[in-house]
Order: C-alpha cells, then sequence, then structure tokens
C-alpha cells in the first residue's frame, strides 16, 4: 500500500511521517517516534495499556489509525512531566501504591488524567466508571480510585 | 527525627510511608520492559502453532517460507532443536516431558511447531501462513475423568492411564479417626482454572553472539532459573548465558518456566547471529502459555458433634494438560493446605495429576491452595450448618496455634489466626442487619512463605545478597531476586537501609541481571522477603560490622569521650552513636570515610545469603489469614456483586507498608475473579475465549472496598519478624464467596467461578425439590 504523510503533535513536538495507511496510531507512537510508555496489552481495545490524550481526550491509541490522528494534538504519558518536575497525578500515583508490575500504568494515569481534565470534582463512582476501560491485573484498583480523588483535592498541586 | 528520639525508635525505615523505589520510572514511563526493547540488526519471531489438540507431525515444509522477501531464518525440531526437552523439575527426568518444537507429536492447541524470523512482525506473521505441515490427526481427550479410562489415547508414552505425577501425604490414623467421627461428610467439587493474564505478555529478546554468548532479556520471575533452564537446552554453560529482566509486567506464577518467546527467539537467535524478538499476542498467551490448574475434588470429613474436628480425606484428579510444568508441586501443595489452618488427628491426601489435550497448567499465585480452600472452606461451612453450630468459633476452636505441630510435615512458629476471627467477628457485628439481598461469607486459610522442596537441584544457596559502600555512604545493593510488581527491590531496599542504619535514598538496588547479581531461586512461593530479605539483612549486618569495627577503634570520635566496654555503639538514619546517649555521635558518611582510609582504600563489602534448615521439606514459616466477603446477589439474573470486604491478616512484621496493602488489595481482586468471573472453557480443545473481551476480569467498578486489619505476630525464622504477605490472600476470596451464596439462599456452589446461571439453576432445583417435598407429604 502507498504510503500517505501524516503530520501530527505528540507532546508538543511537531511530526511528519510517511506511514502505512494502515499503521495504528499506538505502532506510530510506539515504533516510529519511539516512545515506548504507551504500552500495548491487547489488540481487541479491551485493556486500556494503550491510552492517550487526542486533543484532550482519552482514546484507545489501538483502536483509531495514526491516519485519523492527522493535524490532531496527542500527548502520551512522557508529555505529562512539565520541565521535569511531574504531572500531580504521578505524584498522587506514586504517593498512593497505585501500580505494581507499571505496565497499565502509563493508560491508567493517561485516562485519569483526562478525566480529572474533564471532571475536576468525581465522586468516587464517577472515578471507577472513568478507569472501568482499563485493566490493571496488580492492584486491584482501589488505591488507583484513592490516588485520582487525591489528585481531584488538590493534595499534589504545586505550593 | 531528633537523636534523642533514636534511643526509642524501633524502626527507622521498615513499615513507614516508603514509595515504592521503581516508581518515578513507572508513571512516567521510562521504565523499559522486555516489550520495548529494541537492539541493533534485531529480527522479530513468529510461532506457528498447532491447529490439533493431539497429532504426529509427518512433515514440515517451510522452503516457500524462507523465499518469502524479508524472510530470514526458520526453525524446527527435526532440523534444529532435535527433541530437546526440558522442565523445571530438574531433579526427576521424567517430568522434563516438553520439547517446546517438538520432533514428532503435538499435545495440545498452540503448541509452537516451528518459529520464524523477519524483518518485521508483519512478514513473520505473513510467513507463517506458507509453512505447510502433514499431520496426522490423533484421538484426543480433554478432561482427567476421562483420561484415566483405560481405552484413552496416549499421550505420553509410558504414564499408564495418562497419570503424570501422584501424590500422598497422611498422618495420624484417618480410619480409627474417622469411626470415631459422630458426623460425615463428603463432597465433589469441580474448581475451575484460571488464567495469569499477566499484562505484559510473554516476550523475549534473544541476542546471540559469535563469541559464544548468549543475552536474553525476558519477562519472567526467576532470571536465574531461566538462566539455568536456557544453559540446560542449549547445551551451554550457565555462565555464558544472561538473563536480563529490569522490569516485568506481571507475573503471578506464570513466568518461571521457559515459554516458547525465549526459547524459540534464542534457537532463532543461535541459528542466525542476530537478534530475535518475539512478544506474544493477547490471544497467544492465552493459549499457549499455562494456567492454574484446573482440579476434580473429593472431600470427606469427620467431626465430632460438638465440632472438633477428627479426620480427612481428599481425593483430586487434576487437569494437567500436556506438559509438567509447574504442575508437580501444585499437586502436593494443594493437598497440604488442604489441611489448613486446622488441626486433624487423621489426614489422607492423594493426588493423581492427569495428563489431556489441554493447555498445560502449572502454578499460578497461590499454588495449589486456592482450588483447596474453595473445598475446604465451604464444606466446612456446610458441616457448622448441618450441625447448627457458629461456623467462626466451629473454625476457630480446631485452628493452628503458636507452636503447633502438623505431624510429621511442619511446626508453626507464628500464628495470629485465632485474633483474625476477633476482626472478622468485630466486622460482621458492626455490620448489623443487612439488607434481604445480601450475605456475608467468610473463608480461613494459612500459606508457605517459600517453598524448600529443592526440585530445581540447584547447588547455590537459595538467596544471596552483597552490599557495598561508596565514599558518600550511598550504598549498591545486589540481589538476585525478581521484582514482577510485588514491590521486592522497595522490601530488600527497606531491610537494607534499616539494617545498616541508612537513609532509602541511599540505597541503589541491583537485581534481574544475572550478570551481575548473585544467584538465587527468584519470586515464586512467597519466598523473597523471607529468603532473600534474610540474605539482605546478613549481608547488610556484615557491612555495618565492619563500618562499626572502624567506630570503635576512633570512638572517641563518635562517642566524644573514651567508650566504656559496657557501651556499644549503632548507625540508624545515618547517625552513628552511642546507643546509650544517641545525640552523642558522628555522620556516618564520616565514618565511612575513616573505614576506607583504614582499609587502605578499599570499598566495604557486606555479604548474605540463605538456606532454609531444619525446617521441614515445605516451608520456614506460615501466614495466616481470614476474609470476609459481603455478597449482593440478584435472585433474578443470579448476578453478584460485591459490596464490602474485610482481610484480617498476619504476615508478622510488615516491612513495606504502601506494598503490603497494595499485595492484599491486588491478591483480593484476583481471587474475587477467579470466585465468579474468570472462566477458561474450552470446546473440543480449544479455549473459547482467548481475549479480554470475552474472559471477564475484575475492573474498578466490580471492586469494593478492602478493609485490612494487620494483626500483630513476630516470625522468628524471618528478617525482622516478617514473613509471607500477598500470594496466600488469593486462597479464600472465592469459597467466601460461596459461603455468602450459602447463607443467602441455602445452596452449595460446587463449581467455580460461581456464574449467574449456576446461582439460578440451583435456586430452580431448590424450588422444585421443595414443591416435590411438599407433594410426597
Amino acid at each position: 500500500m502507498e504510503k500517505q504523510l501524516l503530520t501530527l503533535t505528540v507532546n508538543g513536538q511537531p511530526y511528519e511521517l510517511y506511514i502505512n495507511p494502515k499503521t495504528l496510531l499506538v505502532e506510530v507512537i510506539r515504533d516510529h517516534i519511539g516512545l515506548t510508555g504507551t504500552k500495548r496489552g491487547c489488540s481487541t481495545v479491551s485493556c486500556g495499556s494503550c491510552t492517550v490524550m487526542l486533543n484532550g481526550m482519552a482514546v484507545k491509541s489501538c483502536s483509531i489509525l495514526a491516519m485519523q490522528a492527522e493535524g490532531a494534538q496527542v500527548t502520551t504519558i512522557e508529555g505529562l512531566e512539565q520541565t521535569g518536575e511531574l504531572a500531580p497525578i504521578q505524584k498522587a500515583f506514586i504517593d498512593h501504591g497505585a501500580f505494581q508490575c507499571g505496565f497499565c500504568t502509563s493508560g491508567m494515569i493517561m485516562t485519569a488524567q483526562a478525566l480529572l481534565d474533564e471532571n475536576p470534582n468525581p465522586t468516587e463512582w464517577e472515578i471507577r466508571e472513568g478507569i472501568e476501560g482499563n485493566i490493571c491485573r496488580c492492584t486491584g484498583y482501589n488505591s488507583i480510585v484513592r490516588a485520582i480523588d487525591a489528585t481531584a483535592k488538590g493534595n499534589y498541586k504545586e505550593v | 527525627m531528633t537523636t534523642t528520639s533514636l534511643a526509642t525508635t524501633k524502626f527507622t525505615v521498615i513499615n513507614t510511608h516508603v514509595h515504592n523505589i521503581d516508581g518515578v520510572a513507572k508513571v512516567t514511563g521510562r521504565a523499559t520492559y522486555t516489550f520495548d526493547v529494541k537492539l541493533p540488526n534485531m529480527l522479530y519471531g513468529k510461532i506457528l502453532r498447532s491447529p490439533h489438540p493431539h497429532a504426529k507431525i509427518l512433515k514440515i515444509d517451510y522452503s516457500k517460507a524462507l523465499e518469502f522477501p524479508g524472510v530470514v531464518g526458520v526453525v524446527t525440531g527435526k532440523e534444529d532443536t532435535l527433541g530437546v526437552k526440558q522442565g523445571i523439575w530438574r531433579r526427576y527426568q521424567d517430568l522434563c516431558d516438553e520439547q517446546i518444537l517438538p520432533l514428532d507429536k503435538v499435545r495440545y492447541i498452540g503448541e509452537p511447531v516451528a518459529a520464524v524470523a523477519a524483518l518485521t512482525e508483519d512478514i513473520a506473521e505473513q510467513a507463517l501462513d506458507l509453512i505447510e505441515v502433514d499431520y496426522e490427526v490423533l484421538p484426543a481427550v480433554y478432561e482427567p475423568m476421562d483420561a484415566i479410562k483405560k481405552e484413552a489415547p496416549e499421550i505420553h508414552e509410558g504414564f499408564e492411564r495418562n497419570i503424570n505425577v501422584t501424590r500422598h501425604i497422611e498422618w495420624g490414623d484417618v480410619d480409627e479417626a474417622f469411626e470415631e467421627a459422630e458426623y460425615i461428610r463428603e463432597d465433589w467439587f469441580k474448581v475451575g482454572g484460571q488464567h495469569h493474564v499477566s499484562m505484559e505478555t510473554r516476550a523475549a529478546v534473544s541476542d546471540y553472539t559469535p563469541d559464544g554468548k548468549l543475552t536474553i532479556y525476558h519477562s519472567n520471575q526467576s532470571p536465574y532459573y531461566l538462566q539455568a533452564l536456557m544453559a540446560g537446552v542449549l547445551g551451554m554453560r550457565e555462565g555464558d548465558v544472561r538473563v536480563i529482566s529490569h522490569y516485568v509486567g506481571g507475573a503471578f506464577g506464570g513466568k518461571f518456566e521457559l515459554d516458547g518467546a525465549i526459547f524459540c527467539s534464542a534457537v532463532l537467535s543461535k541459528k542466525l547471529k542476530r537478534p530475535v524478538k518475539i512478544i506474544y499476542t493477547r490471544e497467544e498467551d492465552f493459549i499457549a502459555s499455562k494456567r492454574r490448574t484446573p482440579m476434580f475434588y473429593y472431600v470427606r470429613t469427620g467431626v465430632k458433634k460438638d465440632g472438633t474436628f477428627l479426620a480427612r480425606e481428599a481425593k483430586v484428579f487434576t487437569n494437567g494438560g500436556a506438559y509438567t510444568g509447574m504442575g508437580a508441586t501444585a499437586l502436593y501443595l494443594t493437598g497440604f493446605f488442604h489441611s489448613f489452618p486446622y488441626r486433624w488427628r487423621g489426614y489422607r491426601y492423594d493426588g493423581y495429576r492427569v495428563y489431556t489435550n489441554t493447555l498445560p497448567s502449572t502454578s499460578m499465585r497461590g499454588f495449589g491452595a486456592p482450588q483447596a480452600m474453595f473445598t475446604s472452606e465451604q464444606q466446612i461451612e456446610w458441616i457448622a450448618a448441618d450441625l447448627g453450630l457458629d461456623p467462626i468459633e466451629m473454625r476457630r476452636k480446631n485452628s493452628h496455634y503458636p507452636g503447633y505441630e502438623v505431624p510429621g510435615q511442619a511446626r508453626i512458629e507464628s500464628c495470629g489466626i485465632d485474633q483474625c476471627y476477633d476482626e472478622i467477628q468485630k466486622w460482621i457485628k458492626e455490620k448489623g442487619k443487612l439488607p434481604e439481598n445480601r450475605a456475608i461469607g467468610i473463608s480461613a486459610c494459612g500459606f508457605m512463605t517459600g517453598g524448600i522442596f529443592n526440585w530445581f537441584d540447584t547447588p547455590y544457596a537459595f538467596s544471596a545478597a552483597m552490599v557495598t559502600i561508596n565514599q558518600d555512604g550511598t550504598v549498591e545493593l545486589y540481589v538476585g531476586a525478581q521484582d514482577m510488581g510485588q514491590g521486592s527491590n522497595t522490601t530488600l531496599a527497606i531491610i537494607c537501609a534499616e539494617t545498616l542504619g541508612v537513609k532509602m535514598e541511599d540505597i541503589k538496588l541491583h537485581a534481574s541481571d544475572t550478570d551481575h547479581c548473585p544467584p538465587d531461586l527468584g519470586a515464586w512461593g512467597s519466598r523473597q522477603t523471607l529468603m532473600t530479605g534474610n540474605a539482605v539483612k546478613m549481608a547488610a549486618e556484615d557491612a555495618k560490622k565492619q563500618l562499626l569495627e572502624f567506630a570503635y577503634a576512633h570512638a572517641h570520635i563518635v562517642s566524644k569521650t573514651g567508650l566504656n566496654i559496657v557501651y556499644d555503639l549503632d548507625i540508624k538514619d545515618r547517625w552513628v552513636h552511642n546507643v546509650a546517649r544517641p545525640e552523642r555521635g558522628v555522620d556516618y558518611s564520616e565514618l565511612v570515610k575513616i573505614a576506607l582510609r583504614g582499609k587502605e582504600g578499599q570499598k566495604i563489602v557486606g555479604r548474605g545469603f540463605y538456606t532454609p534448615h531444619r525446617k521441614g521439606m515445605i516451608s520456614p514459616a506460615y501466614s495466616y489469614m481470614l476474609q470476609g466477603v459481603e455478597v449482593e446477589i440478584d435472585e433474578e439474573t443470579g448476578k453478584i456483586r460485591l459490596i464490602d470486604s474485610l482481610t484480617a491478616h498476619d504476615c508478622g512484621q510488615p516491612i513495606n507498608h504502601l506494598g503490603l496493602i497494595g499485595q492484599l488489595e491486588g491478591a483480593f481482586s484476583m481471587a474475587a475473579g477467579y470466585g465468579y468471573l474468570e472462566y477458561m472453557p474450552f470446546e473440543d480443545g480449544q479455549l473459547m475465549n482467548p481475549n479480554l473481551v470475552d474472559y471477564k476480569m475484575i475492573r474498578a467498578t466490580e471492586m469494593p472496598p478492602t478493609a485490612v486489619a494487620e494483626i500483630d505476630t513476630y516470625e522468628p525464622e524471618g528478617p525482622y519478624g516478617a514473613k509471607e504477605a500477598g500470594e496466600g490472600l488469593t486462597n479464600p476470596t472465592a469459597a467466601a464467596i460461596g459461603n455468602a451464596i450459602f447463607h443467602r439462599f441455602g445452596v452449595q456452589m460446587k463449581e467455580n467461578p460461581i456464574r449467574p446461571e449456576m446461582i439460578l439453576n440451583a435456586l430452580k432445583e431448590k424450588k422444585e425439590q421443595k414443591k416435590s417435598g411438599k407433594k410426597n407429604k
């Protein structure tokens, strides 16, 4: 298949890539751009390990073609830090032990960040529903819920 | 911390709010898993798998695949691995029964048949379609009760009735104890399998270089095992194989044997002298890794009318699948833990592991005990109901206690189960009356803290550690333990920091690389906190003793005056001080510089190791716990919802507070999934739901609150009194859910996962029985 030009912005950096139009967004992020913080845990859009933000919305990057992100602003886990300072949600995950093996963590944090951007004061149930599309095999989710809740309450904002 | 408070502070690091030392790497995407490894000149491998549950391989023709543009090489059993057999029970050759690329026969759907390496994963995948394999399909058998029949097809030559392993455990006069029993109950159970579903699927990158060295990046839970096993199958020296597994995306008992990814990538790399990466798709991971062992369980229990336990007999037939793996250990442990946490005057267990033409079964978190507890803890609940006794008090009066000896098997040192009963009773009482559609179920269990049985036949100590101290006081800690998410890196760093008397940020931990770390059996059987922890403690004590020798020699600097011989010195929180007068001291880094000068510039090096001795053949220590679950059941749909839970838990002295809570919550979610969601149906040897859409697991909306009541005990064999946490809690939960259903409806769940249709059928049956009972009257 003839390659096509894809222009998109990832973590604030512009990229121009020639890709097979069948390439998934997750493949562009991981294999073409080399940002391996984004993971893949299934091929059925079930686990959420590949979640990134696309124009501010949480999207499972295995569920869309990279060409659908033409002109879009993509944020991956690598884009959350600002000049070496962890984002509040990242600090909260560390402080609450909201990860174990860490393989789902990038996707989980991106989902959580998008959730908080959209709903800064979620109830516990809204948090649970918000991360329902992300599987974590290790933690049992409750530490993740606590971390997101504490972030929403402003506990990890810069002083 | 003020220096004067040091005299009264028991711990400065242990059981405080310590962050996971891998946290920054894991929350920023910096952690590099095998899945992410990319080496120069690397090829991508794919595995051709058997579509048949049982067949002879007559011929493999891969010539077309080899001609396909971008394909670099193909390997098969006949040409490359020549029937080399492998297994993790190295002490018993007949249990090393698996050829990962078989010479002439496949025994389950998904078994590797050939492997291709190509420039891209896509090309390798396409090339698989070009490999032509002629099979002669053989009759197959899928269930153990069918496979033990005389007329069943033979799966492995020389194993009569397909019985792979048997295990017998017995103590006391069982028959006499049954004769004394005033009430006897027997039940059959069908206990399910479960998939590990590690979020990182099986993954390996092998790099064989022309100097005869092999480096493997591999997602596993015991780098030393993998190093030794790979050396064995490739005919190499262990020292020429290096295994690296810095970050592992979950394992849960499924990643300490050879798998197709590591084996095929290494064989391809050795042939082609280029790095080869193989990543399993989720479907491959489901159909061709391994699983928790499904079991048929017969349980007969004899008690006195007052609820005193006398005798128990269990017969178990397990679905071993096509190969042994770690299944032989699971067969033993299910029988042993089936007796826990109770005292039986007579106990007899006979286990039969049966080969079938299905996905092999092996170890998974809990290691045979979840199956045992699903049967035991429900039957005990039913016995209490049959006799009109309080199920908690009946359990309590028959439970282990500190100093109890499981006859001829194990001596229990610390045991906090009695206090666990108190905590659960308090929790139930506080709840008061529940809504009509809810009920509480409880379940007890005990579990091991590391296995002693040395089936791997290693000449090394079970665990070892080394500590070196840099001139600025920072510490290099080398361990062979493996962190697969459970947090052992952090726990071991805590033990090191506490023992040496430094801060967490002083510790740099080195693990997961066989070239640079001492051999260790790795992460299985809940062994690392106790075994590696003891080795780390010993190594840190060794280093500290060497430091303190210089402190005593320069006591005037440390204590500011001459030191009376009755006083001693210690280091805590980086402060070297007189224990009796902690305000008199000197900064630890100053002492390090004095010691370095005194040793003519050589670094301080501390060494430690641990192998259990005089602790029986099972485990050096046992944890105890009680799981309480409040369950809501929809009578119309049979759907289960978990409302609340309490875990009463005795793990000795907690070391890593955040890690412990995480382990207990995580174990609960996996165990609850085993109880009512995680189902592996097979049809003609084919797994029907090999994906994360149809294989249901607990998600955030299904998880109830998880309160934990830690019981304060001290285990003399463990570092600072610590023992197992995080695996044992996978055991009781399925039975607790079953018991809640029993209390809600009076129906008995003898199969798991407990699915809605099972509850509805049981309710229907009960209704019909009631009706016909009325008619008969």
